[in-house]
């Protein structure tokens, strides 16, 4: 993407009035996707976007600016923004070592979005639509999209980082609508991978729609979700971004440094049932949240956060990890070129524990069993969260018996890792979006089946 | 702005016989600051531009967009355009928009200014309003964050169906997120103010509500379940009407998704609910000249007096329904089509103030946030279930503050249980504009 020898210049410039760390991060990124929707193949787009983001430390403060110009001017000019956030005059002359790192390859057997042609990413959606519609007469809307990327990106820093990597991947989703005399319904499912178009050698989408119709038709005779304080017993994968939202983000060493994380100074201490082995792990293999390095070119890591319940570590970027003068954690992601990188997560989840999933739903006589956890929301300073369930069930004598309408579990992130008091054997990853400060970026979340002693269920109206 | 015609006609000069090009050609300006501990934290500056190029071509719709105005990058967007066009589905009512007899106002909505506000200007800016969050008051332990930023954007939407439409405008914020300690409790509030430029700002007013919505959560509670009457904050009413607005459009409407489907006319909210979209007005922040198909902005009335009016309608939307469109075209940027959206709603406001409508209420709960919304709403079905905080009503008086509860009712029920608009209309960063809102009959979950 851009020449040794100009990344050298570059970084010189951007540190040349003072400053101890600048870094180069280029981004050559295209992407397309498919819209499936009402019965028709709605629209098919491509994007190319490709361009820098440069950054100067100087202090406590980082200067930013990004450029679409990858030429060395335009590198150059964009690495003069960046260090205007240097007050000093400096000397103009400060020499880069730059230390290449291995260089990444895709596997041989993946097959790149540009070597499929677009009529088999449609088909996909119209075999979705149509096995979703012949799962029953209620169904009477279903959507479905495809979605790829392929991202080459370059990362250098005065440290003498100078890393590349490839990185494809593929994702799937069908929304489906059911009509009763109950009103509307919805059911969503979704598969995505660091893949390419191969996943869809493992991926059966035709049961995803199958799940996606199947629980929009179920939630037509669902009664009112009971309101007040529960067991709650969540689903091998499904409810993984729970952890991820409630423990995760306030394990994020920005947070921690800025005082606003309930984790703040627990290193060492016991924060959860000693059931809760929390791990962030960019290295499982094609998962979602998977990259073989960092946006900041660093090696993705397996980090254990929580061991037995004992709080081991925080996730770290470059920049927090250098202000408590450690290493990164290899958590330094961002959305694009034009964003900065802070510490996010990457697949995290709970280790497994021993339990048969059957054993745990017998042993709670009355509870709640959530089959599909929704999006959430999580407040690190306080660890307060709300989650919704978007599909669930009423737990009576040891047994699952009646579908609930959505509603939303409310709680607080420390107490529920406290309140776990049983993990069982069937683990599952599931892809997900995280937001944080306006930027995106894909993760995983995982768990097996776990059992939550008491968390407050919203309750649908009239519950 | 004239580059970006220039750009657009190059664009769409290349339309083949039988295709409708629209070219969408966008650049920003940017400014972005963030403060924390009387110093930089981060300050970036940045430009970016990019093109959206779409292709109806024997009514099937294909769409390509490049992150740059680079020649190469826009025209491998617009030989994407062209061959994703021809894998679509061909839908009689698919076609780029042709123009119509509204004329556009005269929209203020450009400061020349605020490129004359240097870079330090901006930072002391933030930097006042971080001391002046943390002086306010003894239990603000520190300020998370507090931020300036400023957008300055131009587009420009141009068709060979004789769509022309170029606008500006200019936006700037300051913001702070406070945190509030006492007896080893932890509280979060946010402030903020919008405006146009660097003069608009009201730094007392971003600062004080970050401070009063963190202190006066210390010390919250879980609330005792009961069905109470809620009075919305502002801020929370935008959120809700962000929702509703989803339910009103159109093509929601037209693909079986919409809640309000087949009840025009009907009674769907209480007689004490006017919502209008009108994003010819100034104040609004989704307030433009023209949509994203470069129509006319007009204003809609969507609810009058509890009666729904209409939906609201792009060009294809418009012409399944048979209607014409009301300008709602909306786009997220140069790398989306254009969907249906509302742009600057807002509820007839009410005669009573805030705290006039909080001596009105026997028992309830004044909602100050709410969290959960894109798992705890479900706009098709209407199920509404949703986590909260605030402060508890008695007898006409704000009482004790409560959290880790949740509020449940349906959207079509609220709107039909809305007993009071407060007077309090506050124009909002989003879609619409924030007023107190009461609304009886809501399920309260705590212990």
């Amino acid at each position: 993407m851009i020449s040794q020898e100009v990344v050298q210049k570059v970084l010189a410039a951007a540190v040349s009035r003072g400053g101890e760390f600048a870094e180069i991060f280029a981004e050559d990124k295209k992407s397309s996707s498919a819209a499936f929707d009402d019965g028709k193949v709605e629209e098919l787009s491509s994007g190319i976007s490709r361009g820098a983001g440069i950054r100067v430390v100087v202090g406590d403060t980082t200067g930013f600016a990004h450029t679409a110009d990858l030429s060395e001017a335009g590198l150059m000019r964009a690495a003069e923004a960046a260090r205007s956030v240097a007050l000093s005059a400096g000397s103009g002359t400060k020499t880069v070592a730059l230390e290449p790192g291995t260089e990444h390859l895709l596997p041989k057997d993946i097959l790149l979005p540009s070597q499929v042609g677009k009529k088999e990413k449609i088909e996909l959606l119209q075999q979705m639509n149509h096995v979703a519609r012949s799962t029953s007469g209620s169904i009477k809307q279903v959507s479905a999209g495809y979605g790829d990327s392929h991202r080459r990106i370059l990362v250098a820093n005065t440290d003498g980082v100078f890393a590349t990597d490839e990185q494809v991947r593929t994702r799937i989703a069908v929304s489906v609508v059911a009509f009763g005399d109950t009103g509307m319904q919805t059911g969503y499912e979704t598969a995505a991978f660091t893949m390419g178009f191969e996943m869809f050698e493992d991926v059966d989408i035709e049961e995803l729609a199958s799940l996606a119709a199947n629980r929009a038709v179920r939630k037509l005779s669902a009664r009112p979700a009971p309101s007040g304080t529960l067991p709650v017993v969540l689903q091998g994968g499904s409810g993984g971004i729970l952890f991820h939202e409630a423990c995760g983000h306030g394990l994020e060493a920005d947070h921690i440094i800025k005082d606003s994380s309930v984790y703040k100074g627990k290193v060492g201490e016991l924060v959860a049932s000693p059931l809760i082995t929390l791990v962030d792990d960019g290295t499982v293999q094609r998962q979602w949240g998977t990259a073989k390095i960092d946006d900041e070119g660093r090696p993705s890591q397996r980090n254990i956060l929580i061991k037995d319940g004992v709080l081991t570590d925080y996730m770290w970027d470059e920049l927090r990890a250098r202000k408590s003068n450690r290493a990164s954690s290899g958590n330094g992601r961002r959305q694009s070129y034009q964003h900065l990188p802070m510490v996010r997560m990457t697949n995290t989840y709970l280790l497994e524990g021993s339990e048969k999933p059957e054993t745990i739903i017998e042993n709670t006589r009355h509870g709640v069993y959530v089959a599909r956890l929704g999006g959430g929301q999580v407040n690190t300073a306080t660890g307060d969260f709300v989650f919704g369930m978007t599909e669930a069930y009423l737990i009576e004598d040891g047994e699952i018996t009646e579908p609930l309408r959505d509603a939303n579990l409310i709680g607080n992130g420390p107490e529920v890792l406290k309140n776990i008091d049983a993990v069982a054997d069937d683990f599952s990853i599931t892809p997900g979006t995280c937001g944080k400060d306006g930027q995106s970026v894909p993760v995983g979340c995982g768990q097996a089946t776990v059992r939550i002693k008491e968390v407050t269920i919203g309750g649908t109206a009239n519950g | 702005m004239d580059d970006l015609e220039i750009i657009a006609e190059k664009i769409v000069s290349q339309a083949m016989p039988g295709e409708e090009v629209e070219a969408f050609v966008a650049w920003d300006e940017e400014t972005s600051i963030r403060i924390y501990n009387g110093a930089i934290e981060n300050l970036s500056k940045s430009q970016s531009s990019g093109v959206g190029i779409r292709i109806v071509s024997n009514h099937r719709q294909g769409f390509a967009w490049a992150g740059t105005l680079d020649p190469s990058a826009v025209e491998f967007a617009m030989a994407e355009a062209r061959d994703n066009a021809s894998f679509a589905t061909e839908d009689e009512y698919l076609g780029l928009g042709t123009p119509d007899d509204v004329a556009p106002k005269d929209l203020d909505l450009w400061r020349d200014d605020l490129s004359s506000h240097s870079t330090d200007e901006k930072v002391s800016l933030a930097l006042e309003l971080e001391s002046a969050v943390k002086n306010s008051d003894k239990r603000i332990k520190s300020v998370e964050s507090a931020n300036y930023g400023d957008v300055s954007s131009t587009a420009t939407v141009l068709t060979n169906t004789g769509m022309k439409a170029s606008y500006r405008q200019t936006f700037s914020f300051i913001s702070a997120y406070a945190i509030a300690v006492e007896n080893d409790e932890t509280q979060t509030g946010g402030g903020y103010s919008v405006g146009r430029t660097l003069s608009e700002l009201d730094l007392d007013k971003a600062a004080s509500d970050a401070t009063r919505r963190a202190t006066r959560l210390l010390g919250a509670s879980k609330p005792p379940s009961a069905r109470m009457t809620v009075l919305f904050d502002p801020q929370v009413t935008t959120t809700l009407l962000a929702i509703i607005s989803g339910t009103l459009s159109g093509e929601a409407v037209i693909k079986g998704r919409s809640l309000f489907a087949g009840r025009l006319n009907e009674q769907v909210a209480s007689a004490t609910v006017s919502l209008v979209d009108d994003p010819t007005n100034p104040f609004a922040f989704g307030a433009s000249v023209f949509d994203a198909e470069g129509y006319a902005s007009r204003s809609n009335s969507l609810i009058a007096d509890g009666v729904l009016q209409g939906f609201l309608y792009d060009t294809y939307s418009a012409r399944r329904a048979g209607v014409s469109t009301t300008a709602s075209a909306v786009r997220g940027g140069f790398s989306s089509t254009p969907g249906v959206g509302a742009r600057a709603l807002y509820l007839t406001p009410g005669t009573k103030s805030q705290p006039e409508l909080i001596e009105s209420i026997e028992n309830g709960v004044l909602v100050q946030n709410i969290s959960g919304v894109h798992s705890g709403v479900n706009p098709i079905s209407g199920d509404f279930s949703v986590g909260a905080e605030g402060l508890l009503i008695k007898s006409g008086k704000l009482g004790s503050p409560v959290k880790e509860f949740t509020i449940a009712s349906s959207l079509q029920r609220m709107l039909q249980e809305v007993v009071a608009v407060g007077n309090d209309v506050e124009w909002i960063p989003s879609v619409a504009a924030g007023v107190s809102l009461v609304v009886e009959g809501i399920s309260l979950s705590g212990i």
